[in-house]
């Protein structure tokens, strides 16, 4: 029971923090009809800037910190790069984000080196923010925070205890993109600003006849995107690890999410994500296989079947590529995604 | 005083002179085809460094056979196909020496490219220098005359760690998770095939294999590995697969061991930091800690390079290339291969030997722990205040294993 339960959190944090990169994602797609290749690293740059203000003033101003230069730097390249080639269309969008990308995880190493660095939460979030005990004999209960050894250990051996702690800095990771999320779907549907950026995004003409400043919405609207990013970078950094190659690890699952959830659709990146992430965390505890299955079903596989590769090939092993499977069936059976709206 | 010693210097010079050697002078080329991109990248970078160090540490008077040794560097991006393009290009360029180590699946398309090349292009062989990969079909069934491995096997490695768990008793339920590739299959057959030998009573209790550096949160493994009883895992793993791992195991509280290959190498000391003390060991060619010019080296490559000189047989290769060429009067790949087959060497940690049935590195092994620094283990690893100190050590004739290589000599 206590690992379903820390496995359910587990897939749950997980797929939150895939949440908190898509909606940057998903927000930009919905609002400019620019796919950003360059999210991922705006991610990474988070993190990375998020580790050197978190070095002079503390973590929890760069908290604040970090995603307001990584914003504004999102704002800047909008200002003086995509601007500039949003008259050709969506293709050089694309391909100017996608040209970014690499600048920024280059940049990044030159400036930071290749190593990985030591992110560390601070001490309050290091932590379990509860620990599961189930005692074979009084059964399961929740302690919050941590709990002394002595408490995990049975001083007769025919009792079993175990402690599952659940990491704070998950839990922190849960709340932060819960708070987002209803922050950002308020700010859209609830204030004028986000009555601005909707109207913006369809009749773009109107607006700018009733005295908006139509291309100013498109960079404030990029730069919170790229600030979104820039926040999960903090958090993804400092919970897993802060290197190099932490764009390209999460790069192509975020555009699994989107795709899946619908292209623009908040909702959709949400549910999604959510999916993605227990299913990802579920799978690996799954040692079944083509020739398990097989048995079970009252199958007898000759020898060579048995121990051919794919009928041995578990579920935990194929576990990792289940999102691009899902992506594939999606694209196939439901092209505008669960909750997407668009058709074309 | 002074005058004796100039005198004495004086005729050693000449001597010297008088003796003067074919190769001496001559720069050898030698080529490092390894990921430095990519997950896996860092430890590629680390050991970039280390080849650079150890080049310029042992070139001219640093061997006896007073060659230049002169690096360069490839990035393979781990893939075989990109490996056999940069052997390509490096033959291309007159680089008759070429290094590789990272990844067995790499290890294996080069050494088979390799001994091809040089059976086509007499006059142009190249040596295949293996520092790292540790697949034992290297030196068994797919061994080749061209190909000279360092590092020891995961059959030399595994023996050691079997004869260490012999005497550790409260090791009863053991979890094997290792990277889906040929090094982590063959942890895996060689942890069973050792276990069922020397701790028949030890009983697997799970075993998983995860893509090779693709895995970025390793919490639904071990509430796996929780669920599943083990108090031990023991994992091949290495760079962020290792790092990942031991970092996700603190967060879920597991309290039980791992034994390890690469505790050692970028990234996994900074992801341990102080936790894991005593529960974490690596079953190495080396430890930082080793008594004798293991510390003065550690240090100056900390100070010039701001790393860890984790990879330690890398001074092996130096210490044998330089004994090999010295007696062979040359650095022609063909003289140097026939002179390096079979040489005993005075490395770091005292005598080595270049089997020549197989070409494996005959050494002593080090099954060591993570604790505090203290003063007999005082090297800090990645500046965590913590160490690797040594438990066990195995001299060369205990780590060894037997080789089933039939290799074709030219």
């Amino acid at each position: 029971m206590e690992f379903f339960i820390i496995s359910m959190l587990n897939g749950l944090s997980y797929g939150l923090l895939l949440f908190m990169l898509s909606s940057g994602l998903t927000l930009i797609f919905s609002m400019m009809g620019v796919l950003n290749f360059a999210h991922a690293a705006f991610y990474m740059l988070g993190a990375y800037v998020g580790y050197s203000v978190a070095r002079f003033v503390g973590f929890w101003p760069a908290l604040v910190i970090a995603p307001l230069v990584v914003g504004a730097l999102g704002a800047l390249f909008e200002r003086l790069c995509l601007r500039k080639v949003h008259k050709f269309g969506h293709v050089p969008e694309l391909l100017i984000t996608f040209g970014l990308s690499y600048v920024i995880v280059e940049l990044v190493q030159l400036i930071w080196g290749r190593t990985a660095l030591a992110f560390k939460p601070p001490e309050i979030l290091q932590g379990p923010a509860f620990t599961l005990i189930n005692h074979s004999l009084n059964g399961l209960s929740l302690h919050l925070g941590a709990v002394p050894l002595e408490l995990c250990s049975a001083a007769d051996a025919a009792i079993r205890v175990v402690c599952s702690p659940f990491p704070a800095t998950r839990g922190f990771m849960m709340l932060v993109a819960l708070v987002m999320l209803v922050v950002v779907w308020l700010l859209l549907t609830r204030t004028r600003v986000g009555l601005v950026i909707q109207a913006a995004l369809t009749h773009p003409g109107t607006v700018e006849a009733l005295g908006h400043n139509v291309p100013r919405v498109f960079m404030l609207v990029f730069g919170a995107g790229s600030a979104l990013a820039g926040l999960a970078g903090v958090i993804g950094g400092s919970t897993f690890l802060t290197e190099p190659a932490m764009a390209a690890a999460v790069g192509s699952v975020i555009f699994v999410v989107v795709v899946v959830g619908g292209m623009g659709s908040l909702s959709g990146a949400f549910v999604a994500s959510i999916l993605i992430g227990v299913i990802q965390t579920f799978a690996v505890a799954f040692d079944y296989s083509v020739a398990t299955l097989a048995q079970q079903m009252g199958l007898q596989l000759g020898d060579a079947a048995r121990n051919n590769t794919l009928t041995k090939l578990t579920l935990s092993q194929v576990a990792p590529i289940l999102p691009y499977l899902f992506l594939v069936l999606i694209l196939i059976f439901r092209p505008k995604g669960l909750l997407g709206k668009r058709e074309d | 005083m002074k005058f004796a010693l100039k005198t004495i210097a004086a005729c050693v010079v000449l001597a010297a002179s008088s003796l003067a050697i074919a190769q001496k002078g001559e720069t050898v080329k030698m080529v490092r085809i390894d990921a430095l991109t990519g997950l896996l990248g860092p430890v590629g970078i680390t050991q970039q460094k280390t080849y650079q160090f150890l080049a310029e540490k042992y070139s001219g008077a640093g061997n006896p056979a007073g060659v230049k040794f002169e690096m360069s560097f490839i990035d393979n991006k781990l893939s075989p196909t990109e490996s056999l393009n940069a052997l390509k290009a490096a033959i291309d360029q007159g680089i008759r020496y070429i290094i590789q180590g990272n990844g067995s699946s790499v290890a294996l398309a080069l050494s088979d490219a390799v001994s091809k090349h040089n059976e086509r292009n007499p006059g142009k062989e190249v040596i295949y220098i293996n520092d790292s990969a540790v697949d034992p079909d290297l030196t068994n069934s797919k061994c080749s005359y061209w190909h000279f491995r360092f590092d020891a096997d995961t059959s030399m490695k595994m023996e050691a760690l079997s004869s260490f768990m012999v005497d550790q008793k409260d090791i009863k339920k053991i979890y094997l998770l290792n990277q889906n590739y040929s090094h982590g299959h063959q942890v895996v057959k060689f942890a069973k095939e050792t276990l069922a030998r020397k701790r028949p009573d030890i009983q697997i209790v799970g075993e998983d294999l995860h893509p090779l550096a693709q895995t970025r949160d390793f919490a639904p493994y071990i509430a796996k590995i929780k669920a599943s009883g083990a108090d031990t895992v023991i994992t091949g793993n290495w760079g962020s697969d290792l790092s990942l791992l031991v970092k996700a195991a603190q967060e879920g509280g597991y309290t039980g061991k791992f034994f390890t290959y690469y505790a050692a190498a970028t990234g996994t000391p900074t992801a341990l930091g102080t936790n894991g003390a005593g529960r974490v060991y690596q079953v190495a060619v080396g430890h930082s800690n080793i008594p004798g010019p293991m510390a003065k080296m550690q240090a100056d490559f900390k100070a010039k390079y701001k790393g860890d000189l984790s990879s330690v047989q890398f001074v092996h290769i130096f210490e044998t290339l330089g004994a090999a060429m010295a007696k062979a009067k040359s650095t022609d790949p063909v003289k140097v291969a026939a002179a390096m087959a079979g040489i005993k060497v005075k490395s770091f940690n005292g005598e080595i030997e270049m089997r020549k049935s197989d070409h494996q590195l005959q050494q002593p092994l080090y099954m060591s722990v993570w604790q505090k620094t203290d003063a007999k283990n005082s090297y800090s690893l990645e500046n965590t205040g913590m160490t690797l100190a040594s438990v066990k050590e195995y001299p060369n004739y205990v780590s060894s294993t037997p080789t089933s290589c039939q290799m074709k000599r030219p």
